[in-house]
């Protein structure tokens, strides 16, 4: 079974093709990753999947059912979640709070008994803080849950917007340059949140320039290059692939390319 | 006819000056981003002091002279003083600092100035020209001159000299201005500046025709202000455009509908605009980034 | 309950506000501070519904007064045209002016930033023009007398009588926006205001959500402006206008944007400064701005969290 399938998604800004004809199908289970040079469109793909842009053209499909035209919101309700490069944290709350607010989708008071305080909001505010605990554990943030979020490192930021994702119990994560700015433990950290993710079922679909993690963690790898697929393929493919490389770094650069990618 | 033809003539002079606040507003709001709630006040300034340095017997070109150097400098301290201090502030905090100014600059002409209705007289007399069976005030005439006078000075300024080109430059891309020796701080000094002078005279050239008094500002601030938004944010084109019209919508109102709703018809257009159109009649709309 | 439990009990600030409420008119030397307490009170409701609206969902509102004023002349009309009593006019005008909030709302609130701004600042002036214009139900500009307040045979008159309606009903409003910040809602307001586009992908409405509390935020506004029409026994469209729209957002950002406590010092503040400087009655105005401005921009975060930050440098 396909989790997301998106046929010919096109989005133009200002006569720009940020995404030109992109087709991706994912399977369910799979870590499905997006790589290419800066400026590839690899986020805008991100932005087109999660609602986020309107394609001019193609339509995405969400475990068999069509969502294009859909809002955030609305794909959050129906499984999809994602992380953003560069960074979206609720900044004056405390960490677990902000994962607290990936619960949303599963919280079920109304606005009347939220303004009356009737019994049922403190059970589900502990409903809620148990299942926040359990994804800032799985995050590896386990114990910083009354720091401003705000005072977290960048790495730990990466993995606080991890934990909120998850807290959203999501059948599909975008993960967008979740070890960017990472050092190597703390990428190593990374792949193992991801490996952990997937074993729980978790579809992750992922965009990251650390070519070596991607390499190892990947089941499918999608190449992109100014806005157009370039291949698709498993790591051992792509890798060897020399379009993708000469794409990657241009007819100088890849020698240094084929070092990074073994 | 002759009735359209009076409603036309009124709409376009109030529309002027609509035209002009709008102009002020987009020269600030491409400088720094910062839409000034105090630019209203700008107007009162020009025309109140204007009427009080008059009275103390000094000649009216003078006076008006001397109200236009004085708002320029009151420009310039708000810049400096009140918003340089609170650099990179959300856009609720700036809006409230524009907000605070205008209301102390109000407070302020009421104590310096008094709280009555004052006019001017006019630049060419006040027999009505007779055009077309609509009485015509000349007054209108050096509003709609002066006006033109305005856009086209300004028009030639931003298009043929340097200082033009950095404004341009600095509202396109504030961090790349700097990087190739803008200096930018100035050039937000120099539109609040300029936006200042062009408030005082348009307050010099109405108060013959409209009366002013220390609360005048608000209301043609925000009028300004629809004019701007109509013609779409950040488009001098559009202000001079957006503010005609809306002199003219307004003109249109208070002749065939009802004259106490006149101002209104500003605020619905403001909203409408805000819902329908929101980048306005010549603006681009803008992409958000995440 | 020991004591360690009472003080950390959610509803403490809503415990410490109501016992000042009933502490302080011991040390009221005469009639006039009562009217001071109940005006103080007042204000403040109207100020934590757009504390909610502003500090917590961070969506400004430039016309807020216009919710006061539908408040106002709800209770000024209604029983002078229906023979209605009071305080169903009072609960009328708040279901009118949260069905308005909702009107208005619905499109509005999609815009950010400046263009919000704007767009309250044209609804509330709206208000005020229709309550100016509409003189056969209004009085026009010099504005009307209101009824006083009859709850079944008593009268209710004097500002003793005042000050306990509205600071009871101020501690009420208090304790429900407390609630109100401690509940999924509550939390998917605060989201909205740091990272719109976070909340939307985590499956927050976030229009839904705005519209929510720009409703809540309206009816403390409605029921605010009853009260002070009836209190003071007349009203004028001044009472919507712009000027008292910037008050209420001058008094959310002088005690802190965001702090439900702080909107009582706010409203305290500016409603009490000008008692104390009646003498410089014509300098109201300028000294308002000033105060804007200068809390703008020296003490951006208001008096309350500036002082519970230095509290909070103190214990380390």
């Amino acid at each position: 079974m396909m989790v997301l399938e998106a046929n010919g998604l096109s989005i133009s800004f200002g006569g720009v093709r940020a995404i030109d004809d992109v087709s991706i199908a994912i399977a369910s289970g799979q870590v499905f990753s997006i790589i290419g040079p800066n400026g590839s469109g690899k986020t805008t793909l991100f932005n087109l999947v999660s609602g986020i842009y309107l394609p001019n053209d193609g339509n995405i499909r969400l475990a068999g059912e069509t969502v294009t035209g859909l809002a955030p919101e609305q794909l959050a309700r129906r499984g999809l979640s994602r992380t953003f490069q560069n960074l979206q944290i609720f900044s004056r709350m405390t960490v677990l709070e902000n994962v607290m607010v990936g619960r949303h989708r599963h919280e079920r008071t109304g606005i009347m008994a939220d303004l009356l305080h009737w019994p049922s909001v403190p059970r589900q505010n502990r409903a809620t803080r148990d299942a926040a605990r359990a994804a800032l554990a799985r995050a590896g943030l386990a114990g910083e849950d009354d720091r401003p979020a705000g005072s977290l490192a960048y790495g730990a930021l990466k993995r606080l917007e991890i934990a909120r994702a998850l807290a959203s119990e999501p059948k599909l994560l975008l993960l967008d340059e979740p070890a960017a700015g990472c050092n190597p433990v703390e990428t190593q950290d990374i792949d193992r949140i991801i490996r952990a993710i997937v074993k729980d079922g978790i579809t992750v679909v992922l965009v990251e320039h650390d070519m070596r993690l991607v390499m190892n963690i990947s089941d499918r790898i999608h190449v992109l290059a100014s806005g157009r697929t370039l291949t698709e393929g498993t790591p051992d493919q792509v890798r060897s692939d020399p379009a993708v490389i000469q794409a990657y770094l241009g007819v100088h650069g890849s020698q240094e390319a084929v070092r990074a990618f073994d | 006819m002759a009735e359209l033809l009076q409603f036309v003539s009124s709409g376009l002079t109030v529309g002027a000056i609509y035209a002009l606040v709008g102009l002020g507003f987009t020269l600030i709001y491409k400088a720094s981003d910062i839409i000034n709630f105090a630019q209203g006040e700008f107007v009162m300034l020009g025309g109140m002091m204007t009427v009080f340095v008059a009275m103390a017997d000094v000649p009216l070109p003078v006076a008006a002279l001397i109200a236009a150097i004085v708002t320029a400098g009151v420009g310039l301290a708000l810049h400096r003083f009140a918003i340089e201090p609170a650099r990179g502030a959300s856009p609720v905090v700036l809006i409230m600092i524009t907000i605070g100014a205008s209301i102390f600059l109000r407070g302020i002409a009421q104590i310096v100035f008094d709280k009555r209705f004052h006019s001017l007289p006019p630049l060419f007399g006040s027999d009505p020209i007779q055009f077309g069976g609509a009485a015509i005030l000349p007054q209108s005439l050096a509003v709609l001159g002066g006006a033109a006078f305005i856009v086209i000075l300004l028009w030639l300024f931003i298009e043929r000299t340097l200082l033009g080109k950095a404004v341009i430059a600095t509202s396109a891309n504030r961090l790349a201005a700097r990087l190739i020796g803008i200096d930018t701080r100035q050039i937000v000094d120099f539109s609040f500046v300029v936006s200042a002078v062009i408030g005082a005279i348009a307050g010099i050239l109405i108060t013959p025709i409209a009366l002013t008094s220390y609360d005048v500002g608000t209301l043609l601030a925000l009028k300004g202000f629809a004019a701007a938004m109509l013609g779409g944010i950040g488009s001098a084109p559009g202000a001079v455009v957006g503010g005609l019209l809306l002199g003219m919508i307004e003109a249109m109102t208070a002749g065939y509908l009802s004259s106490n709703y006149k101002d209104a018809v500003a605020f619905l257009i403001i909203l409408i605009v805000l819902i329908a159109i929101p980048q306005g009649l010549f603006g681009r709309a803008k992409i958000e980034r995440v | 309950m020991s004591l360690r439990a009472l003080l950390d009990n959610r509803l403490m600030p809503a415990i410490a506000i109501a016992a000042i409420v009933i502490i302080l008119p011991l040390f009221f030397p005469s009639a006039y501070y009562y009217r001071i307490g109940a005006l103080v009170f007042i204000f403040a409701l109207a100020v934590v519904g757009l504390n909610l609206l502003m500090g917590f969902a961070g969506q400004v509102s430039l016309g807020h007064a216009g919710f006061m004023g539908i408040g106002a002349y709800s209770v000024a009309i209604g029983p002078v045209a229906f023979g209605a009593p009071s305080w169903l006019c009072l609960f009328a005008g708040a279901i009118l002016s949260g069905t308005v909030a909702f009107a208005v709302g619905r499109p509005i609130l999609r815009l950010k930033g400046h263009y919000l701004a704007v767009a309250t600042l044209g609804f509330g002036l709206l208000v005020a023009i229709v309550l100016t214009n509409e003189a056969g139900w209004t009085g026009g500009p010099d504005g009307m007398s209101v009824p006083k307040l009859a709850l079944f045979e008593w009268r209710v008159r004097g500002s003793d009588a005042w000050y306990w309606i509205a600071g009871t009903t101020f501690v009420v409003g208090f304790v429900l926006a407390l609630n109100l910040m401690d509940s999924p809602t509550g939390r998917a307001l605060h989201a909205i205001h740091d990272s719109e586009i976070a909340a939307r992908v985590l499956g927050i409405d976030v229009a839904r959500k705005k519209l929510t509390v720009f409703v809540i935020s309206a009816t403390y506004a409605s029921v605010a402006g009853s009260y002070l029409a009836l209190f003071n026994g007349h009203i004028t469209p001044d009472s919507a206008g712009f000027l008292r729209s910037i008050e209420l957002v001058a008094m959310v950002v002088l005690g802190g944007m965001g702090s439900i406590v702080g909107s009582l010092v706010g409203a305290a503040v500016l409603v009490v400064l000008p008692q104390v400087l009646t003498t410089f009655h014509e300098y109201e105005q300028a000294l308002l701005g000033l105060i804007v401005m200068g809390f703008m921009i020296f003490l951006r975060q208001g008096i309350v969290p500036s002082i519970a930050a230095v509290f909070a440098r103190w214990r380390k």
